[in-house]
């Protein structure tokens, strides 16, 4: 086994908190100053964790070259601190990283541009302080304009790019000086469809090169086709890091009790309301949902009065996110005419056709071609196996999706005729 | 390439206007050198040590977008800004070492020790820079204080007038300028001054230095 290339012991960086937010001017802190005293006075019964937050705690693993690590977790988890620390951006509270050869970084959408600067200087400048020298940066140049898709604005101050522009030059300079440890953040958040697959494509060269890649992402079905391995930080701790499923699937854990959360009192949903999901179940014969089994989906509303023309569909997808199967009364014709202001639409699907795992259940609803909610997650659905063809078989997840009822049969070639073999 | 002329630019008005004043207000005593020469050469000087003080304690909060995004050793930054006008001040020497011709005073053997005058000064700015912008970080009110500090500063040093008083000694940039006009143009320093100068600088350095490695552990935390 080489030498691993990065190394972290039970890393933490703690962050105080002040009462307020902590003086930016020398005559607050002086009033601050004796606030404090009172208020440490008034709070002497309070133990110092009560006054610190730690956004990460007893991280430690290592890296070997050529590792893809995927760094996921909810919101506020202390991924992207991982990464400031590692970027040696901020100094960890306590334990020890040891990071051999250039580390490139690209946090929190945008890198180290300096605004008044051009494109092009800011590419020079960030060469310079991956510690290359200008000859080596000057051999790449053509290639990170051409990637970045800056063109002619290469030129321009970078305070004057979009947002796109901004992380496309930043992501192009980032995969393209060749540092040996990539730190990567929420790079997919901004930039169209087609940027995103082009940087996917650009980490997995990379990758692929020998370079070791640390990736931040709330896309998991990114983290899932790009990293070798990941890891899973819940408020500041890893709780899981080994193969990118065991961590997604951990992931999914914590995924369901979000879920739990009633569907009424969530917030994260678009639309303007005038119909609203509360609830969804779905429901087979026998309670439990089973491949093949016939299904009823039911969305539970609530909607401000009544409504016409309304349509309403389910997309089912995998727990990575990747979008599988989509039923909705727009493809079945069957737009509903009279809706009630309480009511529940029913989806029934005659023989699910999914093979055993978890899926994500998305919700929503249009009113002449209006969205009056959307929700995303809204549901996670466990299919159970069954044993459909007679056989105990039934295909694994690791191969397929679907379960297609379908059967075998074997006959002479001459039998069969000649229009197989000339197609 | 307007650019290097408003850095002559600077040092030039500051010096006719100066000469325009103090004529006004009656004679400053210059020794044998003419009065214009003498106000150029401080005015030289000074003009790089406002600029390097200036640019240099507001260049880490200029620079924010670097210092939460990317590693660098962060003393670069102050110590590129001041480097920048160092360069500034290259120029301006030019100008000050025509302008001495013109009055027929030639460089001498003293220039040679010219660097060693600017070297002190620059550690003298080194330490002054790196306490400021550190703070600076932390207390965004020292970018409001700077401005009058500098000027006042300005008043108390042998920029248009001659060192007065023991009292003004104290001040370690009076020993750097009487030095910086010595090797230019003759006039006299003390060694008192200079001694003074240098200590003051050696221990500016220790403390901002001591500071600013210190501070730095936080700057991505606070910028």
């Amino acid at each position: 086994m080489s030498e691993p290339l990065l190394v972290l012991e039970n890393i933490g960086k703690r962050y105080r908190l002040t009462r307020r937010a902590a003086a930016t001017t020398i005559s607050d802190a002086a009033q601050e100053g004796l606030a404090n005293i009172k208020h440490r006075w008034s709070t002497r019964g309070m133990s110092d964790s009560d006054r610190e937050f730690w956004a990460l705690r007893n991280v430690s693993f290592e890296l070997q070259r050529g590792d893809v690590l995927g760094v996921i977790g909810p919101n506020g988890a202390g991924k992207s601190t991982l990464l400031k620390v590692l970027a040696r951006i901020t100094e960890p509270s306590e334990g020890y990283a040891f990071i051999q050869g250039r580390v490139g970084s690209l946090l929190e959408v945008g890198t180290g541009f300096h605004p008044e600067l051009s494109g092009r200087d800011n590419v020079y400048l960030n060469g310079a302080l991956l510690g290359m020298r200008r000859r080596e940066i000057a051999s790449r140049f053509d290639e990170i304009v051409e990637f970045s898709g800056i063109g002619r604005f290469i030129d321009v101050p970078v305070k004057r790019y979009s947002s796109g522009m901004h992380v496309r030059l930043a992501f192009a300079v980032a995969a393209h000086l060749e540092p040996e440890i990539l730190l990567i953040d929420e790079v997919l958040a901004v930039g169209d469809q087609a940027f995103q697959k082009r940087c996917l494509g650009r980490m997995s060269e990379i990758a692929h090169g020998g370079r070791t890649i640390l990736y931040v992402s709330h896309n998991l079905a990114s983290v899932a086709a790009l990293c070798t391995q990941a890891c899973l930080l819940e408020q500041g701790t890893v709780v899981q890091h080994g193969s990118v499923e065991s961590a997604l699937s951990r992931y999914y854990e914590t995924f369901g009790k979000r879920e739990r959360t009633s569907l009424s009192s969530r917030t994260d949903r678009q639309g303007d309301g005038r119909i609203r999901f509360t609830h969804v179940d779905v429901a087979s014969s026998d309670g439990t949902v089973k491949v093949g089994d016939s299904v009823e989906v039911r969305l539970h509303y609530e909607a401000e009065t009544e409504f016409s023309n309304v349509m309403v569909g389910v997309g089912i997808n995998g727990i990575l996110g990747d979008p599988l199967a989509l039923c909705s009364t727009r493809i079945t014709g069957q737009d509903l005419e009279r809706v009630p202001r309480r009511g529940v639409f029913v989806c029934a699907i005659p023989h699910l056709p999914l093979v055993p795992d978890r899926y994500s259940l998305n919700v929503y609803v249009q009113i002449n071609g209006v969205t009056a909610d959307w929700v995303q997650d809204a549901h996670s659905l466990d299919v159970a196996e069954s044993d459909i063809f007679g056989s105990g078989e039934l295909p694994p997840k690791t191969h397929a999706r679907f379960v297609l009822e379908h059967s075998w049969s074997v006959a002479n070639e001459e039998l069969v005729g000649t229009d197989v073999s000339v197609a | 390439m307007l650019g290097a002329a408003w850095t002559l630019l600077q040092p030039l008005a500051l010096m006719l206007l100066f000469t325009y004043a103090f004529s006004r207000v009656g004679s400053v005593k210059t020794g044998s050198v003419p009065y214009p020469l003498f106000a150029l050469a401080g005015v030289a000087f000074w003009t790089f040590f406002a600029r390097a003080v200036t640019g240099g304690s507001e260049s880490l909060v200029q620079n924010a977008a670097l210092l939460t995004k990317v590693y660098c050793p962060r003393i670069l930054i102050p110590i590129s800004t001041i480097m920048a006008a160092l360069a500034d001040l290259t120029l301006s020497l030019v100008l000050l070492i025509g302008v001495a011709a013109v009055y027929d005073y030639y460089p001498t053997w003293r220039l040679v020790l010219l660097p060693a005058a600017v070297l002190l000064g620059v550690l003298l700015i080194a330490g002054v820079t790196f306490l400021f912008s550190a703070i600076n970080v932390r207390f965004r009110d020292i970018g409001q204080a700077l401005p009058f500090l500098v000027l006042s500063w300005l008043f108390l040093s042998p920029v248009a007038y001659p060192v007065q008083n023991r009292v003004f000694e104290l001040n370690p940039l009076a020993g750097v300028i009487d030095a910086f006009r010595w090797c230019v143009l003759g006039t006299p320093v003390t060694a008192s001054s200079l001694l003074l100068a240098g200590s003051i600088t050696v221990g500016l350095l220790v403390v901002g230095t001591g500071y600013f490695v210190r501070a730095e552990r936080t700057f991505a935390d606070i910028a």
